[in-house]
């Protein structure tokens, strides 16, 4: 049988760095296979040249037995290849559906397309309303249209980056079936993910990489997490230790009875949430994006002021009237889920976004900047999380996402302070930083930070948290203990409370039971 | 009721050349553009269109003249801004300072002489209706077209793919350069559109409105179409809707005046300015409003190449 895809000696050069070195690997019609390798080890690169996005420097691409001579992503299609990106190419300010329509060729029919989404998205648990703008969806209700996307498009071979993270276990295994089915369709996937046991658990084979090259070609089912471990890192795979918790008596951030009513369409409104972190812990939210985390978030960080005081309270004193400055001034920090725009200015240097959040620490004296303390402060916290990065002086948007990633995640646990949110702490960002980001956020919960992570990643939250709540709908389930409960209980709260098929009784009363 | 009449058929007319000239910049900013320069346009579309009538041409060719003049204009600020990618703001100004330049120095023998004026078109039957009739079907031709481009362009925007894929260069031209979509062509597409409707604008005044050629005639109307744009949210309808209450000011302003009203005329000259500035104040607070349809990458330039 001639493969679906082969690639033969594929190199890619960046000035100072070989993103590809060397690669081949080769995946037969319906095969799922998975491409393992840390963030940098050339992974995305590798995509983006089968994908056509950007052209190796020398090296073969046969589809169907077939040398793809020139190569771009408009051929890519016209060949069946299809890819979800990590970071999704979809217009805010359009529907789904318009969306959708930009990437199919033949009739603009805009009904007859919604149809079609709607139809196929329900067929493969992926419930996505054609009709929505972009701007007000989660980012894994982004993800699910990128993937409805490409099965519109019946591909022979389809791409997924990191698909996982922002799925329920419960939809994980629903996508499971559903590229299972694909593949036994016939279709090809090329899975690319760190996660091993997902691996083990989808995959036939597994390429690995590490710095740009092949490592090893492996039965996915038959070799072992530590085998494929050793072959993605080098080494063993760090392991975070977590000290038990010693909590103070009275919660540093609390949030009583918040209820917020948003515009339909323009989010998730919030219903009487309540919820207290206290010193030395760290507590998790748990849930699929887009049930209201973003918008508890921004009532917590002051981005959003509530409209009562006392709703909110930092420190044992009122501060829901606060703005993010005065807020910050009082001990809290705050890493959101975007870093660029939000997290940091894109355009501007590593130093000057530390003076963003850092200012309060020596770097402005008398109304000046000081550019040495914050060259300084910034220098540290590359080296400490090690963040690559050429110095301090490298603009945000040059970084990977993972990199960048960690130097804001790096600045505000610098900032040594009393609060700490942290939204989606290691999104993209490669195994061994996670584990060191994890192990950081207990480390400063441990010395009496109060730590509150909002993740999608269950295993995440599993690993690091003290205690969790489950959103859904703009509801707060009551907290659990991490140690007393499990991914069935949790996963349940997560998925179990469909807010258009029931009443809100209904839902608090599965949230409380 | 005559005068309600009047005031009703005199708020459409005057509206006019402000639907043409913000019609067209609201799809130069749809596509991520921000040109400055339609006063300028304005007044080149003016004097040609009024060239025209005086040399004898018939009236369709002159207006069209004054279409073609106005994209001609707006080529200049095309090749500025999109293939050399200066500062929009700059080049725009250039181009309403330019536009007032050039269209003085070519109407100069003009001067108060008068042409012929723009015909009207009495739609059969409808504008025999009582007060109805003098009130909405007694008009030029251009009145009636662009209440047609109106609904036409909300239909481009919003039901065809060429349009959506315009608003989607507006928010994202990296993204949409990324798709495979000739970003720079569509925009300069878009800025010979706008041109056009700016030129079409101008001949409105000098050859139907008030058949005369007078230096800088447009007096501010180039730059009332600009706020306009941002008064409707980028929504045609919405634009439709600001054209005839800022109409309606100068006419009611107008109507004051003949009336002996005791308000200095200057002060109530400068209404609908007023009026723009603090509609413009009110919207710019609403963001919703404002989040879903302007377009994110306004007058900022792109490079394909990322």
């Amino acid at each position: 049988m001639t493969p679906r895809l082969e690639l033969k000696n594929i190199n890619k050069r960046y000035p100072g760095v070989v993103a590809n070195d060397d690669i081949s690997l080769s995946i037969m019609p319906g095969e799922i296979h998975a491409i393992l390798g840390e963030n940098g080890a050339g992974k995305s690169t590798l995509m983006k040249i089968i994908y056509g996005a950007i052209e190796a420097d020398s090296g073969e691409i046969y589809c169907d037995g077939n040398l793809v001579e020139r190569h771009n992503p408009a051929i890519s299609r016209q060949l069946g290849i299809e890819m979800v990106y990590q970071h999704f190419a979809l217009f805010e300010s359009v529907s789904v559906v318009e969306n959708i329509a930009l990437a199919m060729r033949g009739r603009f029919d805009l009904k007859a397309l919604s149809e079609q989404v709607r139809a196929l998205s329900q067929r493969y648990g992926m419930p996505v309303d054609p009709k929505r703008i972009v701007h007000d969806l989660s980012v894994g209700e982004r993800q699910r249209v990128e993937i409805v996307r490409c099965l519109l498009q019946d591909p022979k071979l389809l791409i997924l980056d990191e698909p996982t993270s922002v799925l329920t276990p419960q939809a994980v295994e629903k996508l499971f079936e559903t590229l299972r089915q694909l593949a036994a369709e016939g279709c090809s996937i090329l899975y690319i993910s760190h996660k091993l046991e997902e691996i083990q658990q989808l995959c036939e084979r597994a390429t690995v990489l590490r710095n740009g090259a092949v490592t090893g070609v492996a039965d996915a089912r038959t070799t072992s997490s530590l085998e494929l471990a050793r072959m993605m890192v080098g080494s063993e795979l760090p392991k975070t230790s977590h000290p038990p918790a010693t909590p103070s008596s009275e919660p540093v951030l609390e949030v009583r009875g918040l209820t917020a009513e948003v515009a339909e369409g323009f989010g998730v409104s919030l219903r009487d949430v309540s919820l207290s972190v206290r010193a030395g812990e760290i507590v998790g939210i748990a849930g699929v994006s887009g049930n209201g985390q973003a918008e508890l978030i921004s009532y917590l960080s002051g981005e959003t002021i509530a409209e009562k005081a006392d709703t909110v309270r930092l420190l044992g004193q009122p501060a829901g009237h606060l703005d993010p400055a005065r807020r910050r001034q009082r001990g809290l920090a705050f890493v959101p889920e975007e870093r660029l725009g939000r997290g940091a200015v894109p355009t501007l240097s590593l130093q000057e976004n530390a003076i963003l959040t850092g200012h309060r620490r020596g770097m402005v004296r008398h109304g000046l900047l000081d550019r040495k303390k914050a060259a300084e402060f910034a220098d540290h916290v590359i080296r400490r999380f090690s963040v690559k990065a050429r110095n301090a002086q490298s603009v945000a948007q040059s970084l990977s996402g993972g990199n960048l990633q960690k130097f804001i995640v790096g600045r505000e646990i610098e900032l040594e302070p009393k609060v700490l949110l942290v939204s989606q702490p290691t999104w993209g960002v490669d195994v061994g930083a996670a584990a060191f980001i994890r192990q950081t956020l207990i480390d400063i919960s441990r010395q009496g930070t109060a730590v509150l992570v909002v993740s999608e990643e269950l295993d995440e939250l599993f690993e690091i948290c003290d205690r969790l709540v489950v959103m859904c709908a703009g509801l707060v389930s009551r907290p659990l203990e991490t140690a007393e409960t499990n991914r069935e209980e949790v996963g349940l709260l997560m998925t179990g409370l469909d807010k258009t098929t029931q009443s809100r009784k209904e839902v608090d009363l599965a949230l409380h039971d | 009721m005559s005068l309600f009449i009047a005031i009703v058929a005199g708020t459409i007319i005057a509206a006019t050349p402000l639907v043409f000239a913000a019609l067209g910049e609201l799809v130069v900013e749809k596509s991520g553009v921000l040109n400055l320069g339609i006063e300028g346009m304005m007044l080149i579309g003016a004097v040609f269109a009024f060239w025209a009538v005086f040399a004898g041409l018939p009236m369709p060719v002159a207006i069209l003249i004054g279409a073609l003049s106005g994209a001609a204009a707006s080529l200049i600020f095309g090749v500025l801004a999109l293939t050399f990618m200066t500062n929009q703001y700059a080049a725009g100004l250039a181009l309403a300072i330019f536009g007032g330049g050039v269209s003085a120095f070519i109407g100069r023998g003009f001067g108060s002489t008068p042409i012929p004026s723009l015909a009207r078109l009495d739609i059969p039957f409808l504008s025999d209706i009582p007060v109805l009739g003098p009130m909405f079907f007694r008009f030029d031709p251009l009145v009636y077209l662009g209440l047609f481009m109106v609904v036409a362009v909300g239909w481009f925007l919003y039901r065809t793919k060429a349009g959506l894929i315009l608003r989607t260069i507006g928010e994202s031209p990296q993204s949409a350069h990324a798709i495979g979509q000739p970003v720079i062509r569509i925009r300069y597409m878009a800025v010979l559109f706008g041109g056009a409707m700016a030129g079409i604008g101008g001949a409105y005044l000098s050859v139907a409105y008030t058949p005369l050629w007078v230096e800088n005639m447009t007096a501010g109307k180039g730059w009332i179409a600009l706020a306009l744009v941002v008064f409707s949210t980028w929504r045609p309808t919405r634009l439709l809707v600001g054209a005839w209450l800022f109409g309606g000011m100068t006419i009611l302003q107008l109507q004051g005046q003949a009336f002996g009203l005791r308000v200095p005329s200057e002060l109530l000259s400068a209404v609908p300015y007023l009026a723009t500035i603090v509609v413009l104040v009110i919207i710019s607070r609403n963001r919703q409003l404002l989040m879903l349809n302007f377009p994110a990458s306004l007058a900022k330039p792109f490079r394909p190449s990322g």
